[in-house]
């Protein structure tokens, strides 16, 4: 019996360049959201039914939720397209990955002299690239939008903190030594920013991929019933993986665009209650 | 004890090392909510979303030591 190895296979190459098989589930995913975009903004009814009623309904639930962490409307709206986006993607390709066929369909090829299925089919956060590149987007775009909102200076300041240095000189020497430490624990966010992206990405992928190697084993034990419970946990674990990604872009973004000395109410608030 | 056995115990070892950790975090948040809840039961809807991201996070930690034991 074989688990899934931790890096996506390769399918067909185009050019140089590998086309795995996570790589095809992710554009399938793209591909559905581009169709149902498409499908549900032809509809302008100004009482929804059908499909304009669900993706209305789905905005509204979502825009609220984001309203309750950012508290101002402005930036509810600011970060509705990116957090959304993430939640529904991650959330979509995860549940796909659980269709009969991912991960079993393939073909058999010889890897390194071993014969081993290579399937056609793979969830698509089950390769690290994706979601590292989900993390990376989510982090950079909190940067960019933290320099749009307060402007280079004051964004840069929360890093590396001379400015505060210079403003503790006249109010006494406790306040010099406060500054100090300040400007030490601005370069440790620098470091946890690094630490931001490492742990979106590997909590999605740890997730995602260890319910695929779960679900082989499983499958390899006992193929009829003995997977069911766990198919469901798949099921939720997307489902919560998908939550706790948004929410936390959500966060960082909420942070970011604070000025500094309101972020640390803000991130009480990150935790949003019903 | 050669290379590749300490490494197939290392694996085992981090493992189960790594998750120890994240289990009784995991367990506190649980308990904590189970008592919250107790008090006041029309609170559960409330702690739901924060206590699952709680978890969450929680058991990212026990991830992070699954996916050292895979790349070993």
């Amino acid at each position: 019996m074989m688990i899934p190895p931790a890096a996506a296979e390769p399918i067909f190459h185009i050019g140089t360049f590998p086309i795995t098989n996570a790589m095809v589930n992710g554009w399938i995913a793209v591909a559905f959201f581009v169709v149902a975009a498409a499908i549900v903004s032809k509809r302008k009814a100004l009482v929804p039914k059908g499909i304009q009623n669900i993706a209305e309904a789905l905005v509204e639930f979502m825009l609220s939720e984001i309203r309750k962490v950012t508290g101002d409307e402005k930036r509810a709206r600011l970060f509705f397209p990116i957090v959304a986006t993430i939640f529904l993607f991650v959330l979509f390709s995860n549940w796909i990955g659980l269709l009969p066929g991912t991960g079993s369909i393939g073909v058999w090829e010889l890897i390194e002299g071993e014969r081993e299925l290579v399937p056609l089919l793979r969830p698509a956060a089950s390769d690290l690239n994706l979601t590292l590149g989900i993390a990376l987007f989510a982090v950079l775009s909190s940067h960019v939008f933290g320099i749009r909102a307060l402007g280079l200076t004051n964004h840069v300041s929360k890093f590396v903190n001379i400015r505060g240095i210079f403003r503790s000189f006249s109010k006494g020497p406790m306040a010099v030594i406060v500054a100090v430490i300040e400007f030490g624990v601005g370069l440790l966010e620098i470091i946890s920013e690094v630490a931001k992206v490492l742990s979106l990405s590997l909590r999605l992928f740890g997730n995602i991929f260890a319910g695929e190697v779960l679900l082989t084993v499983m499958l390899g034990i006992f193929a009829y019933f003995l997977p069911l419970p766990f198919m469901f946990l798949e099921l939720l674990v997307g489902a919560i993986q998908a939550t706790v990604f948004s929410m936390l872009t959500l966060a960082y973004l909420t942070v970011a665009t604070e000025a500094h000395g309101e972020e640390h109410e803000a991130e009480h608030q990150a935790e949003p209650a019903h | 004890m050669d290379a590749e056995s300490i490494a197939i115990l290392t694996k085992g070892l981090t493992m189960a090392i790594g998750g120890l950790g994240p289990a009784i975090g995991i367990g506190l948040i649980g308990f904590k909510a189970m008592e919250a809840i107790g008090r006041n039961p029309e609170a559960a809807g409330k702690l739901f979303v924060p206590m699952l991201l709680g978890m969450a996070f929680a058991e990212a930690v026990a991830i992070y030591s699954l996916v050292v034991s895979f790349t070993l």
